[in-house]
């Protein structure tokens, strides 16, 4: 996994919740890399740690949490060793955040001028009115209309997607290397949501920032992220191109989370769900934490914890299935329709480019 | 802006005169008059200091005639002090009185953001619970009972300041401790919820995400937003210390208009009790009416722009 293009290596990253009734083992060994220029997403479902991992690599916490190991590499910098002032100075100049809700995320009572100008005037010292003449700039930049009388207003005079605009604005005035976004269009318009994720697109080519981009819905990923990582109960179980994880799931969860995304031709009158709920992070099932809840488990998923099995360079899925020695499954009727496209893509892309080299990888995989 | 403050200004006259009104027949309501207890005088003289001060004539009259008089600046003759017009009489005293009710509210309230804010930003120490304690003494301590005990701890146990008497500053310290305690606790502990409140939202997260320092969160996001609600508490907070300083005044013998209005009930002296109720309620409405200005100063969404939209 290592590589000279990445810029953030998160390396076995533990975090725990001290509570009344004991730790909650909020981050349990994640490691990932976001590289250079890339939209890596970070995919499961609520509780799965998603955010506590972001929240852990900006510096902010609850003040219960505890990192009880692991590394963040920045810049060949430990963030988990910077001093809380260190830190102040990395947020909003080197990583920024664009947050859930654009509703609640803006200051009330400060012109939103002021607001995307406050981290120029924070971090690179500049007087107000130059910072003002920047911030102009930024709001042209992500599409707000009418910028120059509009910078004095306050946020509530705007929309709510063009107060995500501004928050977005606020992220990318210090052109930061990272940018974090924490499910950015859950509380939008599904029309706006569109807006916004092509808005972020384009800053991404314009800035050249990296983006890590945590969602629920796997139908935004599809369109934005170069690669994801699905989280799940505090781990990461499988991740991998965007193609990979779509096309060829190979953990379980991952196939029961598109299993129960709706498509233009799903088929049957009900959706599938995924039984059952996420286990308890006080106290963390042994082996796989997904076997509870998963129609594939062997008797080994409640005893040993999966490692990662390599499914290509690229590719990596923490599930006993993928072990040599695993009982051959068949993934759900969805998944396999999956495979059969990806294949089928595989063999096109293949063709297209190096006519002659057969094709015999992609055919086993089924 | 000044359509909307003619419109308030007639509310206001509106209010004083509802408020004459009601107190006018109230107060013919208690028992006795203001020559109740004068033995030395003889029925017939009692009769002509009543048609004298127009006392004899019926309560609907008298009261058209308080409100001619009043209309022209006219608020009569105080019955308790020979040739002492209430207009003179209220001014002289109404200057020590707000002295001490604007200390009052100026130490209590600043200490009070003080102590909640802190509270708020240490939540959940010493600090915290300190603050918490703070502010349920102050609520629950009447004023009265505090001044006495700070007249007999502060003023007759240590000697550090005089009581029961009125001159310099020194003077107005323990009546500005009495009143200032139910302010304190109240904005403390408003102030504490709020920024609590405030801690916990989206928008300050994004003010730390932007990097800006712990002080910096504070001094430029929260304290704005925790502090405009408590401009809501100012007018209940000004009415407490109204009403506290009757009892204060008389306490430490302030020759203010509180002390007055408790002399002016017990001697049925009608014309110094409606100049009063006149007093009160007028700076009731003006507190309230800054207050509603206040709030749209500080506070964009409900500003006041005047526009007809």
């Amino acid at each position: 996994m290592e590589n000279e293009k990445d810029i953030l290596e998160v390396r076995n990253l533990q975090v725990n919740f001290k509570t009344y009734a004991g730790d909650v083992k909020a981050i349990r060994n994640v490691s990932f890399d976001l590289r250079k220029g890339e939209t890596l997403a970070i995919v499961g479902e609520s509780g799965s740690g998603k955010s506590v991992t972001t929240r852990t690599i900006m510096g902010l916490n609850a003040r219960n949490a505890d990192i009880t190991s692991g590394s963040i590499m920045y810049k060949d910098q430990d963030l988990l060793k910077k001093t809380d002032q260190e830190m102040e100075s990395i947020r909003g100049q080197d990583i920024a955040e664009i947050f859930q809700d654009p509703m609640t995320s803006l200051d009330p009572t400060m012109r939103i001028g002021k607001q995307i100008a406050e981290p120029l005037m924070v971090h690179k010292g500049m007087k107000k009115e130059k910072a003002l003449a920047q911030a102009l700039e930024m709001m042209k930049l992500v599409g707000i209309t009418d910028a120059e009388n509009r910078i004095n207003d306050y946020p509530h005079q705007f929309s709510g997607g063009m107060r995500q605009r501004i928050v977005i604005a606020i992220a990318l005035i210090n052109y930061p290397e990272i940018l974090i976004a924490d499910e950015p269009t859950t509380a939008l318009d599904v029309t706006i949501q569109a807006q916004i994720l092509n808005l972020m697109k384009e800053l991404q080519d314009k800035i050249s920032t990296s983006i890590i981009f945590i969602t629920h819905d796997l139908g935004v990923v599809a369109g934005m992220a170069d690669r994801v990582a699905v989280m799940y109960a505090g781990k990461i179980v499988e991740y991998g191109t965007v193609d990979e994880i779509f096309y060829n799931p190979k953990h379980p969860y991952t196939w029961g989370l598109l299993s129960s995304m709706p498509t233009l031709d799903s088929s049957g009158d009900e959706l599938p769900s995924i039984p059952g709920t996420p286990p308890d992070l006080l106290d963390p099932p042994a082996g796989d934490a997904f076997a509870a809840r998963n129609a594939y488990a062997l008797k080994i998923d409640t005893e040993q914890e999966p490692p990662f099995f390599k499914v290509s360079d690229t590719h990596y899925a923490a599930t006993w299935l993928l072990h040599p020695d695993a009982p051959k499954v068949t993934p759900p009727e969805q998944i396999v329709a999956r495979q059969k496209k990806y294949a089928a893509m595989q063999k096109d892309l293949v063709a297209k480019q190096r006519p002659s080299v057969p094709v015999e990888e992609q055919e086993e995989q089924q | 802006m000044a359509k909307y403050l003619a419109k308030r200004i007639f509310y206001l006259i509106l209010t004083l005169f509802i408020v004459i009104t009601v107190t006018f027949f109230l107060m013919k309501l208690l028992p006795g008059t203001p020559l109740t207890n004068q033995a030395k005088l003889s029925k017939s003289q009692i009769a002509l200091i009543y048609e004298q001060y127009g006392l004899d004539k019926p309560v609907w009259q008298q009261y058209l005639l308080y409100l001619a008089g009043a209309v022209r600046g006219n608020f009569g003759t105080s019955f308790q002090f020979s040739d002492q017009p209430v207009s003179y009489l209220l001014s002289s005293r109404i200057g020590p009185s707000l002295q001490i009710g604007l200390q009052a509210m100026i130490f209590g309230v600043i200490l009070g953001i003080i102590v909640g804010a802190f509270g708020a930003m240490k939540q959940n120490t010493w600090v915290d619970t300190t603050a918490t304690i703070v502010s349920i003494l102050g609520i629950s301590i009447p004023s009265f009972v505090l001044a006495v005990l700070l007249q007999y701890y502060l003023g007759l146990k240590l000697g550090w300041f005089p009581i029961a008497e009125w001159g310099g500053f020194i003077y107005t310290v323990l009546p500005t401790l009495a009143l200032g305690a139910t302010p304190l606790a109240e904005s403390a502990r408003f102030v504490r919820t709020e920024m609590v409140d405030v801690l916990s939202s989206d928008y300050i997260e994004l003010a730390k995400a932007k990097g800006l320092s712990r002080t910096g969160v504070i001094y430029h996001h929260a304290l704005r937003n925790s502090l405009i609600p408590l401009i809501t508490i100012v007018g209940p907070l000004a009415v407490n210390i109204m009403t506290g300083s009757m009892v204060v005044e008389n306490i430490f013998s302030i020759p203010g208009i509180g002390e007055q209005f408790v002399k002016s009930v017990l001697t049925n002296d009608y014309p110094t009790i409606m100049g009063l109720t006149i007093i009160y309620s007028f700076m009731l409405c003006v507190v309230l009416l800054i207050t509603d200005i206040l709030y749209g100063i500080v506070d964009p969404r409900i500003r006041i722009t005047g526009k007809a939209n």
